[in-house]
């Protein structure tokens, strides 16, 4: 905290803690629609720009020459209380740009894997992506209308879904539904944290 | 605050607003909200344009890095040199994001993401 710029910035009388949960899933399969259905305000999109001399580049190859590349994410917001805020943040679509996950899933709360049953098999690489990760995530299944229904232990087991990682159906456009995604993800990250606590991961003071 | 318009398309050198800089002064997150006072406003008024509405878009409002980049149709990366600068210079102040160690710290903050969620 750097107290001399804040003083003089200062009419804000206290410290406002911002919180993010990530939304993550292949291209198309709702994501944004997820994000507008909780979000205070219209989901915005922020962009990231590679250059081929930039850093972070999962795989140089496939950003020949001085091209740049522009990486879009979309997000939302949920202002709690004066001093909380929670952002949803979408991930880019593409697997190429999964350097850009790094920096999205890095202190984040939580993470949402959203499978279209449609297209069941667009979410093994994000699902490969959360398995490698120190993130807790869970699964949400987005039922779209006339999508064919499945039972949720078998899209776990034909996603290989590990047993401690939370399945739940939902509807991306339903508010209420989208909330009881985010909700399982937090009740899911509190479990995470009790257990890591259990095996000696570092104590709390006091 | 109005809708912005799509950021798509206004790319063009995009650290052209930074000088060529692409390193920020500091790391700020991407969901690391800034405050600006009313007195910084002024301030940020002689800071150039970008800068002079990065703070104005703060001074109602806590906005993150992201709402900052999107708003003012900048790149991600760019917007952060700016607003890093901004803060280093007392035009902003960076509040924090959630905490990552200390688990007394880290449950206090989702139980309250969990209960403000419940209130939706």
């Amino acid at each position: 905290m750097d107290f001399a710029s804040s003083e003089r910035a200062g009419a804000q009388p206290k410290e406002i803690t911002s919180a993010k949960i990530v939304v993550a899933g292949g291209f198309g399969v709702g994501k944004t629609t997820l994000v507008g259905a909780v979000s205070e305000i219209e989901p915005l999109t922020t962009e990231a720009v590679m250059t081929s001399a930039g850093q972070g580049i999962d795989d140089a190859s496939k950003v020949p020459g001085k091209e740049t590349t522009t990486v879009a994410m979309d997000f939302g917001r949920i202002t709690m209380a004066e001093d909380l805020i929670l952002y949803l943040f979408g991930t880019p679509g593409q697997t190429r740009f999964w350097f850009m996950w790094d920096e999205l899933i890095r202190g984040a709360v939580g993470a949402a894997v959203l499978v279209d049953t449609r297209r069941i098999s667009d979410a093994f690489a994000p699902l490969d992506y959360f398995e490698n990760r120190h993130l807790p995530y869970i699964v949400a299944l987005n039922c779209f209308d006339g999508a064919p229904r499945y039972e949720p232990e078998e899209v776990r087991e034909a996603l290989a879904i590990s047993p401690q990682v939370p399945l739940v159906m939902c509807d991306a456009r339903q508010r209420d539904s989208v909330k009881q995604v985010l909700v399982s993800v937090v009740e899911h990250a509190m479990r995470t944290l009790v257990a890591e606590q259990g095996r000696g991961y570092p104590a709390p003071v006091g | 605050m109005g809708q912005p318009h799509d950021p798509r398309g206004n790319l063009v050198r995009p650290y052209a607003v930074t000088r060529g800089r692409t390193e920020p002064r500091r790391e700020i997150p991407i969901e690391a909200v800034l405050v600006a006072s009313q007195a910084a406003v002024q301030e940020a008024r002689f800071a150039g344009h970008d800068k002079y509405r990065i703070a104005v878009l703060c001074e109602p409002k806590a906005q993150s890095l992201a709402e900052i980049a999107a708003y003012s149709r900048l790149p991600l990366g760019a917007a952060r040199v700016l607003v890093a600068d901004m803060v280093a210079d007392g035009m902003l102040a960076l509040h924090s994001a959630a905490p990552k160690e200390g688990f007394t710290e880290r449950m206090d903050l989702l139980e309250r993401v969990l209960s403000g969620l419940r209130k939706l």
